[in-house]
Parts: C-alpha cells; structure tokens; sequence
C-alpha cells in the first residue's frame, strides 16, 4: 500500500471510531473505550523514544503526572479553559522532559539501567515536590464542575473524543518519525549509539528532541485523564502503574514499530477488563505478569516485531536499490589536486588514568594522499583515529581539518565536515539491514541525503564493493569478509573528504585483500584522502604514497614508505634492539 | 527547632531504618554486581518472607528465631532455583529487569489471593519491648535487625574479600570467559550467589513482618529507596550498601524531624540523582 491510502485508511478508521458516541453505548463501553485509547497514547508516545531509540525511560509517570497536575491545578483553581489546560499541560511534561534530558544525556557513556533508574528517581522527586507544595499538599485535588468542551451531548461523549483525539495523535507522530530522518536516527542509536555519532546522527539532539515530543503527547493524555477521573491523588498519579504498563505494552506489542504500543496496549486493557472484580482482579495481575515472561524469553521483539520479520523472511522480493554503475561511482569530489594540508593533528595529547596512549603526536594528511599509518600494537594507532573522529577528546593538542578545529566539535559535526571511519571488528547497525546501514551514512553524513536518494545512493555503493546482493540481509548474515566491505560501503556513502581505515584486511584471505586494494585505489582515484591503518606491511607499503609510524603514542617516523621502514628506529620498535 | 531528645530518637530511627535498607539492598547489590541481574523480584521475596513470618509466628504461634530458621534455607533454595531458570533462559542485565518484575507481579497475586490486601500486624509480647538509654528508647527488635545486618554484611565482605569463592566472584565478574579460562565454574557460583541474596531477602523480610505493618502493595514502595541506596554503594559493594543505607536513612528521619514527613523522600532521590550524573561510572 502507498502511504496516502494507508493515511486515509487510518484516519477513515479514527472517524468511524469517533462516530461511536452517536449510538448511545452503554456506559461501560465508552469508558473501556477511553482507557484503551488513554493507553494508546501513553504507551505510543512512551516509545517514541524509549522504543525507538532503546532507552527504557522509568519516568513516563512523571511527565503524565506532570500533564494530570497542570490541568487540575489550572482548571480547578484558576479556571482557565479546558482545552487550553491540555496544551499546558504538554508544553509543562514537555518541559520537565526537556530539562531532565538536558543534565541526564549529558552523562558520558550513559547506560539503558542508568537512564531507567534516573527517570525513575526523577519520577519520586516530582511526586514529593508536588505533593508538599499548594500544586497538592496532599488532600488530592477535586476538578468539581470542570467539563470538557462538549462535541456530544454528553461529557463523556465528548472526553471520548478527545481522548481518541490524542491517542490518534499520538500514533501519527509515532507514525512519522519512525519513517523520518529522527526516527532512522533514533533506531541506529539504539544499535549503537557511539557509531551513529560516528557517522553523523546528532545523538544528543535527537534524544532530546524525541524525548520532549514524547513527554508533551504524555502530558496530554495526562491532561485529558484527569478531567476523565475528576479527582486526582498523588500516590495515584504517581505509582509504578504508568511506567511499568507502558513498559510492558510496547514490549509485548514491539517496542520498535509505531503500531506495536497500540496493540499492547490494547490487549493489556482488555486483559484488565477481563478480570474485573475481586478475586480475578488477582489473577488477572498474575496473568499480566506471567505474559511479560513468557514474551521477554519467547518474543523479544514483540508481537508487531515478531510479526514484521516473519513477513519480510516471507516477502524477500522487497524492491532492491538501483545498482548504478558497478565498476566506479562517480568521484566524490573533483579529483584533487594534492591539496598541501587536508589534516593537520598538533601536539595531541591524550591518557587513560595515567596510561599515556597518544604523548604529543603532530603529524599532517595530505590532500588526495593514501597515507600509511603504522606502528607496533598499542602504539596509539587506533586512539588517533578515535580522537579524529571525535570519539576521545584529547588534553591537549589541535586537530585542524582544514580551518576547522575538530575538537571543539561534536563526533557528529567532524562526520558532515567530511570524515568517515571503517572500524576494525565491524560494527554495523545489528538490527538494520544492510542497505539500511549504508543508507544511513548516506543520510547523515557529509552527503546528507533525503531518504529516497540515500537509499539509491546506498545501492550504488553496495555494488561497488560486491554487496548488491545482499542488501536485504542482516548483518548479522554475512561473513568478516563482507561485513568489512560493509563498512567500507558505509564510509564511502557518506561521501567523506577523508577516510579513515582502521585495519580493513585483517582476517582476509590473500585474494580477498587484493580486492580489498583495488577498491582503495579506486576509492582515492575518486578524490578521497585516506589514512590507511594496517599492519600487513606489505599492502601498506604497496598502496601507500607516505607513511607515518608511531610507537608509545609519538610519531617516530615519517616520509617514503620504502625509506622509512628502513629506518633504525623503525627497525627497533617491530623488532626489538639488536644486543649483539 | 525539635528538642535534643527528639532529634536524637529520629537520629536513632534513621540508623534502623537505614540498617534496613542496607540489609535489602545487600542482596540486591550482590545480584546485580556480580551476577548483572536486575532483580526486582527481590522485594516480593522480602515481602513473602514477611507474610510467611507472620503466618508462621502469629498463626502457627512459632517463635521468630524459629520462623527465621525455617525460611533462610527454603528462600535460600528458592533463590538458586531462579537462578537456574535465569541460566537455561540466557536472561540479559535489561530482560532480567523485565521478568523480574513480571515475577514480582506474580509474588503480589499471590500473596494477595492467599493473606487478602488487608493490612496485617504481628501481635508480639515482646515487639513493644525496648530499652532505655537516658532519654532514649532502643527498640530491642530493631537492635537486634541491627547487629544480624552488621554481621551479614561484614561476613559477605570477608568471605568476598579472603575466601577463594569470594575471590572467584569477584574475578567472574570481572571477566567471566577469562575466569572461567583460569577453571572458575561461573555456573556454580552463581547459584551460590543467587541463593544467598534470596536468604538475605528472607531475613529482612523477617524483621520487615516483626516491625512494620504489612500489605502487599508495599512490596513496591521499598524499590525506589533500595535502588538509590545499592547505586550509591556501588554494585557489589556490601559496606557500601549499608553505608548508604545508614546515610539515606538518617538522613531521611532527620529531614522528617526538621520539616515535613513528606519531604523525606526527597533526601534520597536527590542524592541517586547527583551521584549517577556526576559519578556515572560506579555503576
């Protein structure tokens, strides 16, 4: 199905749903009805970002019970009009969001359990604060004589409709970022965030942009419920209810799809429903608690995940990329003249807790050079890299791309300057697919692509490195051979002024390193620069035009390649002092 | 500003109910640490050890130490077969966080369709006895849940630090695959470990039954204090378990006594936020 049908089959679905008030149902109906939309929208808008970018946030009571207390207080007290306590009510949990995300992914190397627990801490010291201050003060506050804008005749009619309002809402946005430039961000960072940055996703940026989209969808529902229940109590409002539903409904729907949430939501309402009353209220919990068991260890991915790969295994004819020319992509850039300076790292230092891994190295890239990077294992070789990609920050030192400085930039700035990086165990996106993985670079990179032309881009750059083939498998199905030239693709799809090999030919076979070499060659016939780390000397020495080698983390050497190899020096550190 | 008396009981207090903390999050802290297992299955274990107390002590009319000795092994024996299950399933640091809530919420059914959701208060002749030392009161059970948590977690951290099992652990946390390359079998240790942390469980719970009124929907209202008390410790840590489960405490029941009860929970949230912004690493 093309996307404008789907969209009109969604929103044909949400009028029909709307028209249900019309009958007259009985009551029962209309507030099971509520609830499951509530929870639609609380557990879509929660995956938004916890789904989508796979930090499990804790904390949805909080921006829900930030929505909940901002109607009540404002409807109740200062009798401001319904409607726009919602809106308040969105832009408040979006705010607490916006703050609690700006201090909290500011932690380096922020882990999934840390973030967790944090949004969960967060979520006690709002509940503390709200229920000492005059926003509570601990009685529970009444929303007496506060309606919502009627549409049916009814009050509740009409909070029906809002409710699905926002639950519809909540799936569109859920819909669009999936499919957006936010939402392929957000999934790579889930895979790996490190190398998203890498290649150029805006990781801060997109966590937190995804994050204030979902607290604002939250307070809104939170907003909307409120006026649904009239009465609202601290210790309701913020009990472990709320986060660990939405927990539980995306994971049992799929927390990775828009529709996943909705699903789960769906079923753990109706769940609910089911057990009403004494006894098998009990086991209707117990039951809730056994199904997220039995999904985390039998379906990981949830019901829509699990569902997705079944058909894509079923459905493998899924257009592929147009393949383009298969020999040699159009260059890059011009071919460049050797420009004089492309990089320039002065002086940089950089230690580990005393260990020092890179002790003042200066050393220069020339523009449209191969240049050889060598040195025994932990000589600093690799750090380098990471400190040009902007993964390390260095004590001290300048790293001068062009007249850019590359240190006062983030890891996803140096990628759109015009640098890319290859990995020496591959780490693709595990959970994307290949051509995905290259689309990716194509459109975050120097490149920066939309989706459409990132996508044929990526055909283009799979051909020439022999991956056409396999553009729909996983990473995870390919050998080290080909997850090297993968990421070799995803490098070059970028199109990066700079390259950065870090060991490409390790663990390839004799013929596959010849290709390997060709395609190099190729790659800086296209106008690239390229540093090349290897420690195969002999294709280090035959591809490379210079050759700079480091040992203890300081250059030792540099110029010819032929030349310096001889070098005594060079000599001593791969092979030890002669003591004779 | 509260009288010297006041402040010393709440000072008293705080120390109790940080010994507490310390005593639930010692198992909590192990799991976690050594065996990356997020096991919030660990609080319904606590609270059906304390039902079990109350059944077998008020019910049964058997004496608490009795009680005690009775659960530590049954909870014990409970605890490796947990692990047992996390083994065959490969259950990861995030999923154990999910299933064990899944298990918590099972544990709450149960204990709710068995003692019901109303409140339940072990009546004990000697519950309300106390000394008296000045103008203070020392409750004896306290006292007594007080030295039983001093002496379980020093006995972890010695047998963690000196014993070769501790020293075993401590390298299979480290690096399981190289340990296990040196002849350390992960597998046993864990059920050791795993087995160990549910008794722990099943002490406070014990003392949780003698001192507090139970129901059930308390099992989750322990988890957000407990967790800032196990982070700010450090995985793993025993000392640092019961440190900052001292701190958390007094700190708690002095901030009760200085302004409102309400704000106490404050104390702690506040301290788990600063320490994992500023100090990520100790997790």
């Amino acid at each position: 199905m093309h996307r404008p049908v789907k969209a009109a089959a969604f929103a044909l679905v949400i009028l029909a749903l709307a028209a249900v008030p019309a009958l007259r149902p009985p009551a029962f109906y209309e507030s099971f009805l509520f609830l499951v939309y509530l929870w639609v929208a609380l557990a879509t808008s929660w995956a938004i970002l916890s789904g989508f970018s796979g930090y499990f946030s804790f904390g949805h009571g909080a921006f829900y019970g930030a929505g909940v207390y901002t109607t009540a207080t404002l409807a109740s007290r200062f009798d401001v009009p319904v409607a726009w306590t919602w809106l308040a009510a969105g832009v408040a949990a979006a705010i607490l969001g916006l703050v609690v995300g700006a201090v909290v992914f500011r932690v380096r190397r922020l882990r999934g359990e840390l973030f967790a627990l944090l949004t969960l801490a967060v979520t006690f010291v709002v509940a503390t604060v709200v229920l000492n201050t005059r926003i509570d003060g601990g009685p529970g506050v009444f929303l007496a004589g506060v309606d919502a804008p009627r549409i049916y005749g009814s009050a509740s009619g009409s909070l029906y409709v809002f409710a699905l309002a926002i639950a519809a809402a909540t799936l569109a946005v859920a819909w669009l970022v999936q499919y957006s430039r936010l939402g392929r961000g957000l999934f790579a960072i889930s895979d790996d965030e490190d190398v998203a940055e890498t290649m150029g996703v805006p990781t801060y940026r997109f966590k937190l942009a995804a994050l204030g989209v979902s607290c604002f969808l939250a307070g809104v529902a939170g907003g909307i419920h409120a006026v649904f229940v009239g009465y609202v109590t601290v210790a309701e409002t913020f009990s472990l209810t709320v986060p660990l539903f939405v927990v539980l409904m995306s994971v049992l729907g799929g927390a990775r799809h828009w529709l996943g949430p909705c699903l789960g939501a769906a079923f753990i309402v109706a769940l609910n429903y089911a057990f009403v009353g004494g006894d098998w209220a009990v086991v209707g919990r117990a039951i809730i608690g056994a199904t997220l068991i039995l999904v985390i260890l039998f379906l990981p991915h949830g019901l829509v995940g699990t569902a997705v790969s079944a058909w894509r295994r079923a459905h493998p004819a899924k257009a592929a990329p147009a393949a383009g020319t298969a020999s040699m992509p159009a260059p890059a850039r011009s071919e460049a003249a050797r420009q004089p300076v492309m990089l320039r790292c002065e002086n940089v230092h950089l230690s580990f807790r005393g260990v020092r891994a890179l002790a003042g190295v200066t050393m220069e890239v020339q523009g449209g050079e191969i240049l050889g990077l060598v040195g025994p294992n932990g000589s600093g070789k690799s750090t380098l890299v990471n400190v040009i990609s902007g993964y390390y920050r260095p004590q001290a030192g300048r790293v001068l791309l062009g007249d850019d400085d590359l240190l006062t930039k983030g890891g996803h700035r140096i990628a759109s300057l015009g640098v890319a990086r290859t990995y020496q165990i591959p780490r693709p996106f595990s959970r994307l697919t290949v051509a995905e993985n290259v689309a990716l670079a194509a459109m975050f990179g120097a490149a920066r692509l939309d989706r459409i032309s990132a996508w044929h881009e990526s055909g283009r750059w799979l051909a020439f490195v022999g991956l056409a083939e396999r553009h729909a498998a996983l990473p995870s199905q390919l050998n080290l051979h080909q997850r090297k030239f993968l990421e070799l693709a995803r490098a070059l799809a970028a199109r990066p002024r700079l390259i950065l090999l870090d060991e490409v030919l390790s663990g390839l076979t004799p013929s596959e390193t010849a290709h390997a070499l060709e395609l190099i060659r190729s790659i800086r016939a296209g106008g690239a620069t390229i540093v090349f780390i290897e420690h195969n000397m002999r294709a280090v020495l035959e591809i490379s035009d210079r050759l700079v080698v480091l040992n203890h983390g300081e250059v030792i050497a540099e110029g010819e390649p032929r030349a310096v190899i001889r070098e005594p020096e060079v000599v001593t550190a791969y092979l030890g002092s002669a003591h004779a | 500003m509260p009288s010297a008396t006041l402040l010393g009981q709440s000072l008293l207090s705080g120390v109790f109910i940080g010994a507490l903390y310390g005593l639930l999050g010692l198992g909590l802290s192990l799991s976690w640490g050594y065996l990356r297992l997020i096991n919030l299955a660990h609080f319904a274990l606590a609270f059906l050890a304390a039902y079990l107390t109350y059944q077998l002590v008020d019910v049964g009319d058997w004496h608490p130490v009795a009680a005690l000795a009775a659960i530590v092994p049954a909870f014990f024996v409970l605890g490796v077969a947990m692990q047992v299950f996390v083994h065959r399933f490969a259950i990861g640091e995030f999923a154990s966080l999910l299933v064990t809530f899944g298990v918590t919420v099972i544990i709450e059914s149960l204990i709710q369709w068995i003692w019901t959701a109303d409140f339940r208060r072990l009546q004990l002749d000697h519950g309300a006895l106390s000394w008296r030392l000045g103008p203070l009161f020392i409750p004896i059970v306290e006292a007594a849940m007080l030295l039983v948590t001093l002496a379980l977690t020093c006995g972890t951290w010695a047998m963690l630090r000196f014993t070769y099992i501790g020293k075993a652990m401590r390298a299979s946390a480290e690096d399981p695959d190289m340990a296990a390359a040196f002849g350390v079998d992960h597998r046993r240790l864990a059920l050791l470990l795993s087995g160990l942390a549910a008794a722990f469980a099943g002490v406070a719970g014990a003392f949780i039954a003698l001192i507090y009124t139970l129901f059930p929907a308390q099992i989750f209202t322990w988890v957000g204090v407990i967790f800032a008390v196990v982070i700010l410790g450090g995985l793993g840590n025993p000392l640092g378990a019961l440190i900052a489960g001292l701190v958390v405490g007094v700190s708690e029941s002095l901030t009760m006594a200085l302004t409102e009860p309400a704000w106490a929970p404050l104390v702690s949230f506040s301290l788990l936020i600063f320490v994992l912004v500023l100090r990520p690493d100790r997790i």
